[in-house]
């Protein structure tokens, strides 16, 4: 029995040490928002944070994350949306909507890490993969939450 | 202009309803053809037709006829009912439309019709009147072809009129008023002259017992208040907090999991399997033997797939166990040169014509086979009862899925049930049904309880229906003042229509020409006095399906990148060469006209950088596309910007056209740079996302849209966007280092991004 602590919440479970996060977090926990994209840490569809940093979570197993403070989609915001997510409305950035859990997180972590990233900063740091091509519209929606949040 | 098109195409969805209610192509039998929807109500709720359901709180619920994937089909469709019942869009809520022939998709079929029927030019042709009885009478729900809006205009719009004249009427009979003196306002009906007026929740019991109005007069375009107007998503919200649900979601008391091992080459078979190996490793419940693969049934989906890659299984790899790739480039290759084409376009005599010119242009152009590679994996969950199933699957046709879940369980046909959930993706792989037979033989094996099967990115990229690869050789000729007078196109490839019929609907016929092979190739719009375009069709054991724009994925890149090298040779600007054998059309020169403007076309460009133009319709649309690119002698690349035109006809909602005008760009170059599915030994090579890559941030370009509606019939929205990019890309790179790309993907002739 492993005792997590997840969006605030202690949770114990019962799962082998080496099970990724992911699967735990959907299966175990049932927080289905995270999302399985590849299972390699290729996509960024299962991105979490893990005591602030963005970790995917598909290749990450779950005893590592024993003593950390998890946070998945349903965590990100105690009330209300913030100003990532309200971006994401307001630049109408998903289609499908499959990645945008993962993308979110990403770009929350950076947006703590780096509050004004130029282009070039979101080139490097957000790698995750929308099949949809809803990229232009996620550029856009970095920058109006980052000048949301600098105002706010 | 706009207003004539859409009365055309209300005449012809009227004609074919006759005197019934608008909402639906109904079947000749009893049933209302509310009643799939009418059986969904709570209590206190009342399906007033197939689409509108109105509660006595008075709550409004659309039904969607199309699969919700992305490209804001719940918002468009939902806007064209709220539009002519004077509802708020904000606060109507949408659902997945059950499944019933009353919402078949008869726009699909008809956009099978052969090139000579004029339904493609937006007219009312026998030919198409007659498809769109055969696409009633087999009621398949379908979303695909980029037909949602064009398919459900008319029904949507009716029944949101319907609606309203049958909540008027129920007011006018409460208060003894005349109907044409009440009207519908803000979810409420208005007595003229008096302050009196009831919400639609108050009236909604009474509407329902009126009779269905035979008189549902549609708003004037200039009423309008929604379609037209950018409107914001209605699924959007649930899609940024985690809370939308897509297949993979479905979550069920006492729900077990499933992960599959397949069989790697085409036609394997299981030839043993040994069960006892993983029987003790925690939480496995069942092994499952099917014809292509094994499955493990397990408590969580980590210990199946952990089982099932333990599994020791051998399989029989069958007669394609050597195919490779390269070897189906050479049986094209041989078809081109001596196989037998089946002519789709002959104009003028294009043997004498080639024979004499003095100018010959020659060339061959490539292209692979592609995954579609959603970003949710194939899923679907089976409840299998003693003589009922139960499906809950992001599709793209629940009527196909309800078929084969039937099929496949054995069960009466009214037993079956399907839940349609947000679909992570569909782009034409959630048309097949493949998992649904998978999951529902799965689940044969523990009735009772509901099993979830997930596909592992490698089952998903390993075991498509896959865009055909296809070879084109062209030859040309051009006039001495550089107008092509000879075009000569012929093309070899599987056929999609074949395969797919092949696998789902064998009593359909086969062996047929196929527009999916040469649609964008047979049709294309220049003035050329001899042309001849055929198609040598070269069967493959490589499954092949439908991938988002379809033949025109190719023919797009095919035509019009020998369109440059023709304007090349003719020491023509490409644009102007372009409209120069264009004058028949004003919507193409339209289109190709403020895309040369809004490009900038005749703007310098520095060193290193070049652009490139292209111009493809397809679904009833016209993109032009301009790319502009950067590239080194060393063939180092970046597309930095791409700007697209498009006429799609009369808009629902903007704002969702240039969203997919910018996913289908990313789509088509996402190819053009990387996509590549190879064969060896049988054998898929690429199995995920780090082998077969996908366009980033760091790689996407900046993307400018302007919709440029000429009053032509309405076109998709989905697919159009895909054609041109490659071409433009390609065209680009010549102008930048003069070196002709006729291959893709790029990345295979050392491009590197």
């Amino acid at each position: 029995m492993l005792t997590l602590t997840i969006n605030g919440e202690t949770r114990q479970v019962d799962v082998e040490d080496d099970t990724p996060l992911l699967w735990v977090i959907r299966d175990t926990l049932k927080l289905p928002g995270t999302k399985f994209g590849c299972g390699v840490s290729a996509c960024g569809a299962c991105t979490v944070h893990i005591d602030g940093e963005p970790v995917r979570s598909c290749s990450f197993d779950v005893k590592d994350a024993v003593g950390s403070d998890i946070t998945t989609i349903e965590g990100l915001s105690k009330n209300g949306l913030t100003p990532v997510q309200q971006a994401w409305i307001s630049e109408q950035v998903p289609q499908c909507g499959y990645c945008q859990s993962g993308m979110i997180m990403a770009v929350s972590a950076l947006l703590k890490e780096n509050p004004s990233p130029t282009d070039q900063d979101i080139d490097d740091t957000i790698t995750n993969v929308c099949r949809c091509g809803s990229y232009p519209r996620i550029r856009k929606a970095i920058h109006a939450a980052a000048k949301q949040q600098a105002e706010a | 202009m706009a207003n004539l098109i859409s009365r055309r195409n209300f005449l012809i969805a009227g004609a074919l309803v006759g005197g019934g209610i608008a909402v639906g192509y109904g079947l000749a039998d009893d049933k209302p053809t509310n009643a799939s929807f009418a059986a969904t109500t709570d209590q206190g709720e009342f399906a007033l037709n197939a689409y509108v359901k109105i509660s006595k709180q008075g709550d409004v619920s659309i039904a969607i006829p199309h699969s919700e994937m992305g490209q804001g089909i719940y918002t468009a469709l939902a806007m064209l009912v709220a539009e002519e019942l004077e509802v708020d869009l904000a606060l109507v809520r949408v659902e997945a439309a059950p499944v019933d022939p009353v919402y078949a998709n008869v726009v699909a079929l008809m956009d099978t019709l052969p090139f000579s029927d004029g339904h493609h030019r937006g007219e009312a042709t026998i030919g198409a009147w007659g498809m769109q009885k055969l696409g009633g009478l087999l009621g398949v729900q379908a979303t695909g072809g980029s037909t949602s809006v064009r398919n459900s205009w008319s029904p949507m719009q009716q029944a949101g009129a319907t609606a309203r004249e049958m909540l008027i009427r129920a007011a006018a009979d409460m208060w003894g008023v005349p109907a044409s003196d009440c009207r519908a306002k803000e979810g409420r009906i208005v007595f003229k002259g008096d302050n009196k007026s009831a919400s639609y929740g108050e009236l909604v019991e009474r509407a329902s017992r009126q009779a269905l109005p035979t008189e549902r007069p549609l708003k004037p375009a200039s009423e309008r208040k929604l379609i037209g107007q950018s409107q914001e998503r209605l699924d959007i919200p649930a899609k940024v907090n985690g809370t939308a649900g897509f297949g993979v979601d479905v979550e069920l008391p006492d729900m077990a999991y499933a992960a599959v091992k397949l069989c790697p080459v085409f036609g394997g078979t299981v030839a043993s399997v040994d069960e006892k190996a993983v029987r003790v490793m925690p939480g496995v419940i069942k092994t499952v033997r099917f014809d292509t693969g094994v499955a493990v049934i397990a408590d969580s989906f980590w210990r199946a797939k952990k089982a099932v890659e333990a599994l020791p299984v051998t399989f029989n790899e069958g007669e394609h166990a050597d195919l490779s790739s390269d070897g189906i480039f050479e049986l094209f290759s041989d078809a081109l040169q001596s196989g037998d084409p089946r002519g789709y376009t002959e104009e003028g005599d294009i043997e004498a014509e080639l024979n004499n010119a003095s100018t010959v242009l020659s060339a061959r152009y490539k292209a692979p086979f592609l995954a579609h590679a959603c970003m949710e994996p194939m899923n679907c969950t089976a409840l299998v009862g003693d003589n009922d199933v139960e499906i809950w699957v992001p599709n793209q046709s629940p009527t196909l899925a309800a078929w084969f879940a039937e099929k496949t369980a054995d069960v009466p046909a009214e037993n079956v049930k399907v839940h349609t959930t947000y679909l992570g993706g569909g782009f034409g792989r959630r048309v097949e049904v493949d998992y649904v037979v998978m999951a529902v033989t799965i689940a044969k094996a523990l009735r009772g309880r509901p099993v979830k099967l997930i596909w592992t990115r490698e089952n998903d990229i390993q075991h498509d229906m896959y865009r055909p690869a296809a070879l084109a050789d062209f030859k040309a000729s051009l006039s001495e003042d550089g107008q092509i007078n000879g075009w000569h196109n012929r093309l070899a490839g599987p056929s999609v229509t074949r395969s797919f019929t092949e696998r789902l609907l064998p009593w359909a016929g086969a062996d047929m020409p196929d527009n999916t092979a040469v649609e964008g190739a047979a049709d294309i719009p220049y003035k050329l006095p001899h042309k001849l375009i055929e198609q040598v069709p070269v069967p493959t054991p490589v499954p092949v399906g439908y991938w988002r724009s379809v033949g025109h994925s190719f023919t797009g890149f095919f035509t019009e990148g020998f369109m440059d090298e023709l304007a090349v040779a003719a020491n023509k600007d490409p644009v102007d060469f372009r409209l120069a054998h264009l004058k028949e059309h004003a919507d193409f020169t339209s289109v190709l006209t403020r895309l040369k403007k809004l490009s900038g076309w005749e703007e310098e460009l520095p060193a290193g950088t070049g652009r490139g133009v292209a111009l493809h319709e397809s679904f009833g649309s016209i993109v032009g596309q301009v790319a502009e690119v950067t590239v080194n002698a060393d063939k180092e690349l970046s597309v930095d910007k791409v700007y697209c035109v498009i006429d799609c006809g009369e808009v629902v909602n903007p704002d969702t056209v240039m969203a997919q005008m910018e996913s289908g760009i990313i789509f088509g170059l996402t190819a053009a740079l990387y996509g590549e599915i190879t064969l060896e030994e049988g054998r898929v090579t690429q199995s995920n996302f780090p082998d077969y890559e996908m366009i980033k941030l760091f790689s996407c370009p900046e993307i400018v849209v302007e919709l440029a509606p000429s009053g032509r019939p309405m076109g998709g929205v989905g697919e159009p966007g895909t054609p041109p990019i490659a071409a433009a890309v390609v065209n680009a790179i010549y102008d930048a280092i003069q070196v002709r790309v006729r291959e893709l993907p790029l990345s295979n002739g050392d491009f590197s991004v």
